[in-house]
């Protein structure tokens, strides 16, 4: 068993990575009622193209599967595995991203029980031509809903202007015209190459004792055998670094126009300590150039452009990164020029070193912030060792930070050449 | 389980708790007063005009400058109906300086930036300052239009509208966007000084703190008026609630992919009553949880919707049903959900629902108060009801419920009101 302290946040991380591969985190939070665990595997929306274990040939499988799969999962041949939580005090819930897709449970009771529900359930799929069928009509209702949703159009929107060939521009949960497509033997296949435990975390935090939690997950993989791992081949097509399409608009039943903006970086191809800093620093950047305490923001706010709405965000894996600011506004095409102006205008000046330490030290406080939901430090490790990042060590990382960092991405991420604009406008009658 | 301590001071109550659980020391203004339709929109606007600017900080970007200097402290103003109520909440955050390499004391800070925020808002003249009261019109009016742009809460605002007819709780809580232009700053700061002047306020304190410590802060920072009045404004009774003839039932277009199905109960409980712990199962049971009848039957049996849930408000006595789903299966998502609560009036609930939801109910209070904010929000029902609930003692009345008074208050809660937006044609035409 392997531990690692952080003095500073008063935190032990004890981990473990068992013979069959599965890596196995263990957070120690006394005092909380709580335990919250999640059981994740590095498979989201955007793996759609590659070789199935112990196969030759490559496969592309339809869209909106691995969300698909999520949902299914939950069925065994007894019924609902939701109920199986709920008997035992626990809620359970799951969610798929562009490439991670997680299964969790909180509960104040049991916790070795659910948790052998948690990872017994992820690892004996189940699934029938009949409950395959009967799900299509579920997911097609939450794709409509998402449908009426100004602010996932736009969200999505944006990510599609971006990409030419990238799958992260396809929508998560496909459309009802894709899922119609899939089948029991589709969910199979990709179950059997994604989840294998070499693929996956397991992350529990929560008022436990680490060593009696690990010792009873290595009993429990100890038990079952699972086929050798082999690395997962992934497929992707070349991306040009252009975006695909500069503007976009979408009529819906709204008052508010929406827009967002959005740069696609050049280089997605980071990991590790990299991919933090370079994270960290085009949040910090955005910070100080559009948040609550800047010029910039009072400006906008003050000419009506944004209001509470207004938000902005890097974020970058897997061979996609972009920066997206945006919100409601009245004016949608005046809020485009502005925040590219104020962009390149801020290119020209040099950083300024106390707003510098301020917005650092503001990241640092809300990161610390975070660190008291148990959902965001388990969310959140995991899609970090994914990257091969160690959440910890953000707070380091932001120290270590300097202006150059932040005047680099300025000059390098934040180019006209690559900006994308979608908006949501008030359909005409 | 919870080191909960009460204090008097001016005419505000310090609700302090000693807890090492978090690595931040939160606080929570909560400022109460009967909604109504004179100053439902002026008390919307106030709450967003006092976290604009203080006397010492007297724009936004100065206030939020001073807030990045205690390491990010977050401050938020917010509303929220409670029952009969419009409660501003007031919430701040900031980084227990323990957990700073370089230790700088922030707490005082943070009590002096809070109190200003409440006590000693930005002023020209007599007045609020008219550039932050013209800004904030702005933003609360676009933020009342943009619950249009949400279908599911535009179904829900709607639904409140209708089955709140005649009575104040179908005020919108961010108030009336017709209204929003026509308050001058003068009038708002009028309304400012009475709220100063006689609306309950609580505040709660939550992290590794001393409660002496604290009080004297409080103390310190925290200068009401002499003439404050501490009495409580009459707390509106919702026993004497309306009784139900005949099921209301309204229908809306619009041009949306999915039709939203709302429905709106009375329930004649509230939190004060001792009945509310069975509602609070009834709840579940109905439709609080992924094994819950509406989630089984109209979900999973009938694959008729992605969401169908119910959730109730302690303080105003309603449930309320809400399901996403195509406007063609109207009638049989209604009738499945009505059944559903005719099952529990003929007391058809299984063991295992009744205790799941039990279960799931207990987990939920635990994990509540897991949260600061969650905390201060379970233990400020109490102020809201006039009631003097432990969490222990909550806890064991969900605990002493049996199914026959689950079956007695299915039986009190009465549908009011049926609410569908009704989806038309297709949405969303791209063009470039």
């Amino acid at each position: 068993m392997g531990m690692k302290t952080f003095d500073q946040l008063d935190e032990t991380l004890h981990y473990e990575e068992l013979a069959n591969g599965l890596k196995v985190y263990v957070l120690e939070k006394k005092g909380f009622n709580k335990t919250y665990a999640t059981f994740t595997t590095h498979y989201g929306s955007v793996d759609n193209h590659f070789k199935p274990l112990g196969k030759d040939e490559n496969v592309k499988v339809p869209d909106g599967i691995a969300h698909f799969l999520e949902h299914k999962l939950f069925e065994k041949e007894h019924g609902d595995v939701f109920q199986d939580f709920s008997k035992q005090g626990a809620s359970a819930n799951a969610f798929t991203t562009f490439n991670r897709t997680a299964y969790l449970f909180s509960t104040t009771g049991d916790v070795k029980k659910n948790l052998t529900t948690l990872i017994d359930f992820v690892q004996e799929p189940y699934f029938t031509e009949k409950t395959v069928e009967k799900e299509k009509g579920i997911i097609g209702q939450e794709i409509r809903m998402y449908d009426d949703n100004p602010d996932w159009r736009v969200y999505f929107g944006l990510i599609e202007n971006m990409y030419h060939h990238h799958p992260v521009k396809i929508d998560i949960a496909g459309t009802e015209k894709s899922i119609a497509k899939i089948t029991k033997d589709d969910l199979y296949e990709c179950y059997e190459t994604f989840y294998h435990p070499s693929n996956m975390i397991l992350f529990i935090v929560g008022p436990v004792d680490a060593k009696d939690i690990l010792n009873f997950v290595k009993d429990n993989q100890s038990q079952k055998t699972f086929k050798e791992k082999e690395p997962i081949e992934r497929f992707f097509d070349e991306e040009p670094q252009t975006v695909a399409k500069s503007k976009k608009v979408i009529e819906m039943t709204v008052q508010t126009p929406k827009c967002y903006m959005g740069y696609k970086e050049a280089t997605p191809n980071r990991q590790g300590k990299e991919l933090m800093k370079h994270e960290l620093s085009v949040n910090l950047l955005l910070e100080m150039m559009f948040g609550k305490s800047s010029p910039n923001y009072e400006i906008l706010y003050d000419e009506g452009l944004i209001d509470q709405t207004f938000s902005f965000d890097y974020t970058e894996e897997n061979g996609f990164g972009f920066s997206m600011l945006g919100g409601d506004t009245g004016s949608p095409d005046e809020f485009v020029e502005r925040i590219s102006g104020m962009v390149e205008s801020f290119k020209q000046q040099t950083i300024d070193e106390n707003s510098f330490d301020r917005a650092r030290k503001k990241k640092i406080g809300a990161f610390l912030r975070s660190l008291n939901s148990p959902e965001f430090i388990a969310n959140q490790f995991t899609r970090y060792a994914f990257n091969k990042m160690d959440l910890f060590d953000v707070i380091p990382v932001f120290e270590s930070l300097t202006v150059r960092d932040v005047e680099h991405v300025l000059q390098n991420h934040f180019k006209k050449e690559v900006m994308t604009v979608c908006q949501v406008q008030k359909k005409k009658s | 389980m919870v080191n909960h301590k009460k204090t008097n001071l001016h005419g505000m109550t310090v609700h302090t708790i000693e807890t090492k659980k978090y690595k931040t020391t939160s606080f929570i203004l909560q400022v109460k007063e009967p909604i109504n339709e004179k100053n439902v929109t002026k008390r919307a606007l106030l709450a967003y005009v006092l976290q604009s600017g203080t006397k010492d900080f007297p724009s936004s970007k100065e206030l939020r400058s001073a807030l990045d200097d205690l390491y990010g402290a977050t401050l938020n103003a917010d509303l929220s109906k409670k029952g009969e109520n419009q409660v501003i909440s007031i919430r701040m955050e900031v980084a227990n300086e323990k957990f700073l390499s370089n230790s700088e004391p922030v707490l005082d800070k943070a009590f002096h930036l809070l109190s200003q925020v409440l006590l000693a808002p930005a002023l020209e003249g007599d007045v609020f300052k008219e550039g932050i009261v013209k800004k904030e019109k702005r933003s609360l009016k676009q933020q009342i239009e943009s619950i249009y742009d949400d279908k599911m809460r535009y179904a829900n605002k709607r639904l409140l509208e209708e089955m709140y007819d005649s009575e104040p709780y179908r005020l919108n809580v961010y108030g009336n966007g017709d209204e929003v232009d026509s308050i001058t700053s003068k009038e708002l700061f009028d309304y400012y000084q009475d709220v100063i002047k006689n609306d309950k306020i609580d505040l709660y304190v939550i992290g590794d703190i001393s409660t002496d410590e604290m009080v004297d802060k409080v103390s310190k920072h925290f200068r009401f008026s002499k003439d404050r009045n501490e009495d409580e404004a009459n707390a509106v009774n919702a026993a004497d609630e309306k009784r139900i003839s005949e099921v209301k039932e309204i229908f809306e277009e619009q041009d949306v992919q999915q039709g939203k199905l709302h429905m709106g109960y009375r329930t004649y409980t509230t939190y004060a009553d001792d009945d509310y712990f069975a509602l609070q199962v009834f709840n579940g049971i109905f439709g609080g949880f992924s094994h819950s009848k509406l989630f089984m039957n109209v979900r999973e049996k009938e694959s008729l919707a992605y969401y169908a849930a119910s959730r109730f408000e302690s303080h105003k006595g309603a449930v309320f049903v809400m399901s996403g789903i195509e406007t063609a299966n109207y009638e049989k998502a209604v009738k499945i959900i009505k059944e559903q609560h005719d099952e529990m009036k003929k007391g058809n609930i299984t063991e295992s629902e009744f205790e799941q939801t039990k279960a799931m109910i207990n987990n939920q209070v635990l994990e509540t108060i897991d949260h600061p904010i969650g905390l201060s929000e379970v233990l400020y029902h109490n102020v809201v009801a006039g009631t003097d609930r432990s969490i222990e003692e909550w806890m064991e009345g969900i605990k002493k419920v049996t199914k026959d008074d689950v079956v007695a208050v299915a039986k009190k809660v009465t549908l009011d009101t049926i609410f569908f937006l009704k989806g038309a044609g297709k949405n969303g035409n791209e063009n470039v």
